[in-house]
This record gives structure tokens, C-alpha cells and sequence, in this order.
């Protein structure tokens, strides 16, 4: 790794700059992911009083549980639909904000501001709107016959934390879009026009090709976004029902470690989650270094 | 655009009308709700016009919150949020530029290590560690107080990247003239980063202060003690009630996403700046 040509020379003053965030880091990073992974080969009896080593045996348990196996797959469906959806809407906006010329600041304007809105108050928002008994949403699809109960009904309540999930994330992915949209040099959407593209075809095969880079950045951004940043929609909203139906791996690490006391699965939960992690992360380091390139 | 169509403009402008409208339309329901009076939340389907008790409300939930419902008063909740996210926001920036400095300007042993050592934090979230954490946190005797809310949360090596990147385009010539004029590593730190940096420092600091604004998680845990409860995790206290009082809620809801989005509104700019840039 580079430094610069010419450095000042250091004994100690580079170790006490570097103290603070390298003590910070110790103390609440290293030491408790070590011991997530100790305690993930470790079972505690009932009483929490002893506890043994059982070396992988809380991971195969894991695999075996259907209660996490049934988890991997609603945060499958979860993640996949909140990349979905909210890439799909921010595309359209970012790419119909682009035409415009002067009204293009004020539209982006309107645009971003969900970003800054906690994740458990936009859970808490969507949750008011689809309310089965004052909603103003279950109100209107009583009338074209739906009975919407997210308190009953595990695919409405799926439905109601990916749309607050999905709510959130727009202004990301809309600001990105529209940066990647506007690096499109206007030569080649020229040069296409007069070789009688109409825009929807200039769309599929210039502008959207052009964007994979940032599509690809933004696919990654938001599935951990899904997988680790949504905790506060579940708790605020659906707390991981009804019947297991929203209960994502993020929030099955909560639920049973501090509300059943599973001490030893909950750790292994997190050593799973912390592998995602690790591995998501070298996905979008490897890809941003193919970006330069692109 | 290539071509002009009239038809194509007015349908731009309608899809972005919808687009803003389904954006803001959670918010808008929000402020409605919260000027309502107390029984008309009650009666089957939601007013879609402001009521006129919203003065009552937002005072109401200001000075003395829901206390049935365990939740204190908003105001106090609010200035909690406050003091947690300048304090994690402050941290961060301050750990992070001495790290940077430190890294690029110092040749030393274990350098590679060290910056090992911050890079893996990147890959920790706080929710997959949590239990861990918090026995941790436990152990220090932190729980219930401001330290145990931003202290674990201010190591961050997004803003340790960002600043090592923006040093390394700062010209050799800088540093050679500092140190010609006699200037000792502190003083160029002081005196010549520090200015350079501005920019980059206010960004982060609008990102910084959106994310300790919104944690959730964290103070839930470790905070029993409403004295120290977030305006974030308060409200979700009052949600999880038996009889939730939503025009109240609504208006919890409303002051505590007021303060993030007026700093984004304010400063879109540098919002912006920081968002692409912790990306990179």
C-alpha cells in the first residue's frame, strides 16, 4: 500500500494518532466477534450454569432447524423483493428525471429526503397506512374485494415490510441512477437518434447496457441493505410474524439470543451472518475495482 | 432531450408527479394523523384532510409524552437523539482523521496491520454481533448512558478510507514546503490538512449525523432507563401498547424525522458529496 514520498518520520506519534481507533475497534469489534465465534461451539445447559463444547455441532443443528431454514428463505424473498422493487421505481424516476432540464433540481429535491427517515419509523409509517382497522389502504382494497391482514396473513405482512424497506431506499438508489445517467456521454444518444432509435430503444440498447456498472454497485448495496439495515422495520412492525413469515436471519439473531437465551445458536447465527457480510464485501470491492477499468 | 414531444413531457412530468406523490403520501398521512383529535383515529377510516388539534398534540407529546405507555417526553427523547448523534458523529470524524493522518503521512512498523485491523470493522455490522457486544458493553458498566450509546458505535472505516483517499490526492509539494518551513507533524495537521480537508469533513459529517440520528437497535438494548430512551426507539415502545394512541405517535413520528431530513433538505449538496463518496 502507498504512502507518500516523503513521510515524517514516527516512534511513537503514528501509535497515539492510531490509539483511539485501533483501542474503539479492540474492544467492541475483535472482541466481541471473537467471541460470538467461541460461543457458537459452546451449549449451555437450561440454567445458563455450564456450558460444553460441542465443536460444529449448534451450525448443523442449524441446517437441520426448519425455523432457520424457513428464515434463509424469507430473507431470500425479502431481499431479492426490495432490490426489485426499489431499483425498479428509482430507474424509472432517475431516468424520467434526466430528461427534464429545469425542473430537474426540484424533482430531486422531492426525491431524497426519505433517506434520512429511520428505518423503524418508515416500519412504523407503512404500518399506520395498512392498518387493518383505520388504514386508508385496507379501506381502498376492501373495495375492490381484498381483505388485507398482515397480522394473519404472512404474505401481506411480507409485502407490507418489503414496501416500507423498499420506501426507504429509493433516494439511494435515484441519486446513483441518475449520477450513472448523467456519465452517459449525450454523443452516442445523439448518434442513435439520427439513426432513427425512438427513446425506447435507445433505452435497452445504449442507456441501460451503460449502466450495468452502477445497476450491479447498487444490486449489491441493496441486498445488504436488506439482509442487515432492515432490523428496525421488522422490530418496529411485524416483529417476525405472523408464523415466522418476516423473520430474517438479521432479526432471528435478535429474537433468539435475547428472547429465547439460545446463547450458542444465536452465535452461530452470527457467524453465518458475518460470513454474508465478509463475502458481499469482497463481491463489491472486486467490482469497484473492475468499475475503474469499465 | 433529442426530439421534442409534447406528449412525452407531459407523460415525464405525470410519472414523477405519481413518483413524488407515493414518496410523500406515507409522510403526508403521518401529519394528518397527528392533528386529529383522539376518538377520530378511532372511527373506522383515517380523515384525509389535517384536523385541528395538531397544536395539542405536538405540545402534548413535547412537554409530557405517553407515560402509560413507558415513553417520556418527546422533547427530552429528542434531545437524547441529540446529544447521541453528535457525539457518535463527532467521534467518528475525529478518530478517523487522526487514523487517515497517521496512515499516510508516517512510515511504521505493523502500518499494514493496523490498517487490517480497521478495514475488517467495515464488515461488522453492529446487528450480527450484537449479543457479544453487549455483553461487552455490560461488563464496562455502560449501560444506561450516553458512552455505552455512541462510544461502541464511533470506530468507522468508511471515513478512515475516505480521508486516507482524499489525503493521498493532496500534493507532495504541501508536505515538503510544511516541513522546509520547519513545520512538525501536528502543526501540519493543524494547519494545512485540517483547512484542505473541509469539504470532505462536513459531507461526512451530514451522513454521520443521519446514521447516529436512526439507530435503532442499539439503544433499544441498552437503554432500560427512560432517561436515556432515543426518539427512534421511544415511539416503537408506544406502537407495541395495547391500545396504541396513534394521533400522539404520529406526532413522535413526525418531530423525530424532522431533524435528519431538514439537514438533508438544508445541505443537499454536501449530502450528496458524502453519500456518493462513502460509496467508493
Amino acid at each position: 500500500m502507498q504512502t507518500k514520498r516523503m513521510t515524517y518520520p514516527g516512534r511513537f506519534l503514528p501509535y497515539a494518532l492510531l490509539a483511539p481507533q485501533v483501542i474503539v475497534t479492540l474492544i467492541f469489534f475483535i472482541w466481541p466477534a471473537g467471541q460470538a465465534l467461541y460461543q457458537s461451539l459452546l451449549r449451555e445447559d437450561a440454567f445458563g450454569l455450564r456450558s460444553t463444547f460441542v465443536g460444529l455441532e449448534n451450525f448443523a443443528r442449524l441446517f437441520r432447524d426448519g425455523a432457520y431454514l424457513n428464515s434463509l428463505s424469507v430473507t431470500a424473498v425479502f431481499a431479492i423483493g426490495t432490490t426489485l422493487l426499489s431499483m425498479t421505481v428509482a430507474l424509472l424516476l432517475a431516468s424520467t428525471v434526466n430528461r427534464m432540464i429545469r425542473s430537474r433540481s426540484t424533482y430531486t429535491t422531492l426525491l431524497v429526503w426519505p433517506y434520512a427517515i429511520a428505518p423503524a419509523l418508515a416500519g412504523v409509517l407503512w404500518w399506520f397506512i395498512f392498518n387493518p382497522s383505520i388504514g386508508i389502504v385496507p379501506y381502498m382494497l376492501e373495495m375492490v374485494g381484498y381483505q388485507w391482514n398482515h397480522r394473519n396473513s404472512g404474505s401481506d405482512a411480507m409485502l407490507l415490510v418489503i414496501f416500507a424497506a423498499a420506501w426507504k431506499q429509493i433516494s439511494y438508489n435515484f441519486l446513483f441512477f441518475l449520477a450513472g445517467l448523467q456519465s452517459i456521454p449525450q454523443s452516442l444518444i445523439e448518434a442513435a437518434s439520427i439513426d432513427g432509435a425512438g427513446p425506447t430503444k435507445r433505452f435497452w440498447t445504449i442507456i441501460f447496457p451503460l449502466l450495468t456498472p452502477t445497476t450491479f454497485f447498487l444490486m449489491v448495496v441493496n441486498v445488504v441493505y436488506a439482509m442487515f439495515d432492515t432490523f428496525g422495520i421488522i422490530h418496529a412492525t411485524t416483529q417476525g410474524g405472523p408464523a415466522q413469515a418476516t423473520n430474517t436471519l438479521v432479526y432471528k439473531v435478535y429474537a433468539d439470543g435475547f428472547v429465547g437465551l439460545n446463547l450458542g445458536s444465536s452465535a452461530a447465527q452470527s457467524v453465518i451472518l458475518m460470513a454474508i457480510v465478509v463475502a458481499l464485501t469482497v463481491v463489491q470491492f472486486r467490482f469497484i475495482e473492475r468499475r475503474v477499468n469499465y | 432531450m433529442v426530439e421534442n414531444r409534447p406528449w412525452a413531457n407531459f407523460f415525464a412530468h405525470l410519472t414523477l408527479m405519481i413518483g413524488v406523490a407515493v414518496v410523500v403520501f406515507p409522510v403526508y398521512v403521518a401529519l394528518v394523523a397527528s392533528t386529529q383529535a383522539p376518538g377520530d383515529l378511532l372511527r373506522g377510516t383515517l380523515p384525509m384532510l389535517p384536523g385541528a388539534h395538531g397544536i395539542e398534540n405536538f405540545t402534548r407529546m413535547w412537554q409530557s409524552g405517553v407515560s402509560n405507555a413507558g415513553a417520556p417526553p418527546a422533547g427530552m427523547m429528542l434531545w437524547n437523539s441529540f446529544v447521541m448523534a453528535m457525539a457518535i458523529t463527532i467521534g467518528k470524524l475525529s478518530i478517523s482523521l487522526l487514523s487517515a493522518f497517521a496512515i499516510v503521512y508516517f512510515r511504521f512498523r505493523f502500518r499494514m496491520f493496523f490498517f487490517w485491523l480497521i478495514f475488517i470493522t467495515l464488515m461488522l455490522p453492529v446487528e450480527v454481533r450484537i449479543i457479544p457486544t453487549f455483553q461487552v458493553v455490560a461488563d464496562l458498566n455502560m449501560l444506561n448512558s450516553f458512552a455505552g450509546l455512541s462510544i461502541p458505535l464511533i470506530a468507522s472505516a468508511t471515513a478512515t478510507f475516505l480521508f486516507r483517499q482524499f489525503f493521498m490526492t493532496i500534493p507532495e509539494e504541501m508536505l515538503e514546503a510544511a516541513r522546509v518551513d520547519g513545520a512538525g507533524p501536528l502543526k501540519f495537521f493543524k494547519d494545512i490538512l485540517m483547512p484542505l480537508s473541509v469539504t470532505n469533513i462536513a459531507a461526512l459529517f451530514v451522513i454521520m449525523f443521519i446514521y447516529g440520528w436512526n439507530q435503532y437497535l442499539w439503544p433499544l438494548l441498552i437503554t432500560t432507563d427512560p432517561d436515556y430512551y432515543t426518539v427512534v426507539m421511544g415511539i416503537q415502545r408506544m406502537t407495541s401498547e395495547e391500545n396504541p394512541q396513534w394521533h400522539l405517535i404520529m406526532a413522535a413520528v413526525v418531530m423525530a424525522a424532522l431533524p435528519p431530513v431538514l439537514v438533508i433538505l438544508f445541505m443537499q449538496r454536501l449530502f450528496v458529496k458524502g453519500l456518493t463518496e462513502t460509496e467508493k
